[in-house]
């Protein structure tokens, strides 16, 4: 009945059923509250976290899942809040009612490594599993480009904390 | 006269009876004490540890994974549910007053220490093919683990099944014993790998198909089966990946549990991968990998990319052409993780077009992993990925139709609603049996 993972950076165990959504573990167990409830059938992307740098749906992943795996929230994704995403979310005002966002910006920075200088289509085809019912879709593909070319452009040394990506490499 | 014949006839019965029981009865062997761990170099023991992962045999052999190799594990069959035994050493409920020559005897003639014959769900007729010195080692591995005092539950086995006698019948029908013989047309990697592979990996034992008396049918080896409710897919010619393997797609998947242009090692498969080949050495995963990539035409490292690439563009394609519901829950639910650039396809982003369970005959590969996901220790290691047990088993249906239909050349599937109701309770039943 306790899970043992990586959360953002910190190591924690949660006392919680195993099949208690994760998404509730870290609203309520963990008291993060960045990440958000939307449908809870993992088809608006709104509870969005990394589990070892790949993006996945916190509303139907069993907490008992995550168990030995690093995750990180929103609140882990930099930690003083600027990854360039947020910047970018920023700097473009990309939010309107803002509370897809969370769920858009880890999706985005999940993407970003494995399309690290998208094209419109690959933007449209990964992020459209995250709904935004404010229609702020153009402005997120904008911030997306933005935060990707500022990236880029930094290299190695500003790498997100995103969770420690046991997988790279593994099967290359 | 016919009081003749027919004591004639019984008379021969009787006699045939005879000829039988002195046929199939076993004498048993003297236990003994436990061997000391002394007995044991450390070399020894470690390719033991090596070999019983190849075997696997803490995957049968094991239900609480704090009581390794304890036994208790029910095997539903069409005869009834067999139990796997406890293989600690244990004096009292293992094989810890078992001596060599009975360890031997078990693993390459299917008999008991007591002489009891044993049923073919132990794949002695596979461990018969085991060398010596594997088996030593492997006698050395067992012998000095921490004996578990559990005993199984017995057989429930219905009549005459449950007559163990019997199946020395079963053994001269469908049983060869002997070492296994090296192809001098092969290579010595080959040889290896055939030597594991048709040995203690018995691979064969899932992956192909059996006959009524619940024996592998040899004329269709490898065909592919349905095993604890996965299918196990064909891995000779009938083969249905959309790139053929290769040696080295072969090593990736069963040294990490996935590579590039295929689907990843979940189920029974991810328990082979992860907890039993982890333990054996990269030669070891090399001369498995040879053995099967000659067994379904291999094709080369250069073809298959350009076959990946061809497959994912016929797909994407095919997918812009619809509209159709199954697109959109594939579109909200899916492609965040399975989207593909088509000339670059991702290792960690599985591709659906390229994956086994899409061009099945039978999709409930596919319908199980889309309710259960994938767990961190199942397919590639790290990668996680939830059940979507949430949705709908028509919005499932709509799904997998619009994938089969997008993402393979193969005919729509029937009953697929029916399918995934069948598989749900299948899923819950487990669950609480878990329990």
């Amino acid at each position: 009945m306790s899970t043992t993972f990586t959360l953002n950076g910190q190591p924690v165990t949660l006392e919680v059923a195993d099949d208690t959504p994760l998404l509730w573990s870290l609203r309520d167990d963990a008291n993060l509250t960045g990440t958000k409830f939307g449908c809870g059938i993992g088809m608006c992307g709104a509870c969005t976290v990394l589990i070892n740098g790949r993006a996945t749906r916190s509303c139907i992943t069993p907490t008992k899942q995550v168990d030995g795996t690093a995750v990180t929230t929103i609140e882990g994704l930099d930690p003083e809040g600027e990854h360039p995403l947020q910047q970018a979310w920023v700097k473009t005002q990309t939010p309107q009612c803002g509370y897809c966002q969370s769920g858009q910006i880890m999706q985005a920075a999940a993407m970003l490594k494995d399309f690290p200088d998208p094209t419109d289509e690959q933007i449209n085809q990964v992020m459209s599993g995250n709904l935004c019912r404010c229609m702020a879709y153009v402005r997120i593909r904008e911030a997306i480009k933005l935060a990707a070319a500022d990236m880029r452009g930094a290299g190695q040394g500003n790498e997100p904390n995103d969770g420690t990506d046991t997988t790279e490499g593994a099967a290359s | 006269m016919i009081k003749r014949i027919t004591a004639i006839l019984v008379g021969l019965g009787i006699l045939l009876l005879a000829v039988f029981l002195v046929y199939a009865w076993e004498a048993s062997i003297p236990e003994q004490d436990p061997p000391s761990p002394g007995n044991f170099s450390q070399a020894m023991l470690e390719q033991g540890e090596a070999l019983a992962g190849i075997g696997n045999c803490q995957s049968c052999h094991t239900v609480d994974p704090e009581q390794p190799l304890a036994g208790g594990r029910a095997f539903p069959t069409e005869f009834g549910t067999l139990y796997s035994t406890n293989i600690t050493p244990d004096t009292a409920t293992g094989i810890g007053t078992w001596s060599r020559e009975a360890f031997h005897r078990a693993m390459r003639e299917g008999i008991s220490r007591n002489g009891a014959h044993l049923f073919p769900a132990f794949p002695y007729t596979h461990y018969t093919k085991v060398s010596d010195e594997d088996l030593d080692a492997l006698y050395a591995y067992l012998m000095t683990r921490e004996p578990v005092n559990a005993e199984p539950p017995g057989n429930d086995l219905r009549f005459p099944f449950n007559i163990r006698l019997l199946q020395a019948g079963w053994k001269l029908l469908f049983f060869e014993e002997g070492r296994y013989q090296p192809e001098d047309s092969r290579s010595e990697l080959w040889n290896r790998g055939a030597y594991l592979a048709e040995g203690l990996g018995h691979c064969s034992a899932c992956h192909t198909p059996r006959n009524d008396f619940g024996a592998e049918q040899t004329d269709l080896a490898y065909e592919g089966a349905v095993i604890n409710n996965w299918y196990a897919p064909a891995l000779n010619t009938s083969s249905l990946a959309p790139v053929a393997w290769t040696e080295a797609s072969l090593y990736d998947y069963l040294r990490s549990g996935g590579s590039t242009y295929h689907g990843v090692a979940v189920g029974s498969m991810a328990d082979v991968v992860h907890r039993g080949l982890g333990r054996a050495q990269d030669r070891d995963i090399r001369a498995l990998a040879s053995y099967f990539s000659a067994m379904a035409e291999p094709g080369s490292e250069e073809q298959a990319a350009q076959t990946a690439t061809a497959t994912i563009q016929a797909a994407q394609q095919r997918s812009a052409e619809t509209l159709g519901y199954g697109e959109k829950v594939f579109t909200y639910a899916c492609a965040s993780c399975h989207y593909n650039d088509p000339e670059n396809p991702s290792t960690l982003r599985p591709d659906l077009s390229l994956n086994t369970a899409l061009r099945a005959d039978n999709p409930m590969n596919l319908i199980r992993v889309t309710l259960e996901g994938v767990d961190n220790e199942e397919g590639l290691p790290g990668v996680v990925m939830p059940g979507f047990a949430e949705l709908s088993n028509a919005d499932i249906s709509a799904l997998l139709h619009f994938l089969r239909a997008t993402h393979t050349d193969r005919p729509a599937w029937n009953n697929l609603e029916d399918e995934i109701e069948r598989q749900r309770q299948e899923v819950a039943t487990q669950t609480e049996s878990a329990q």
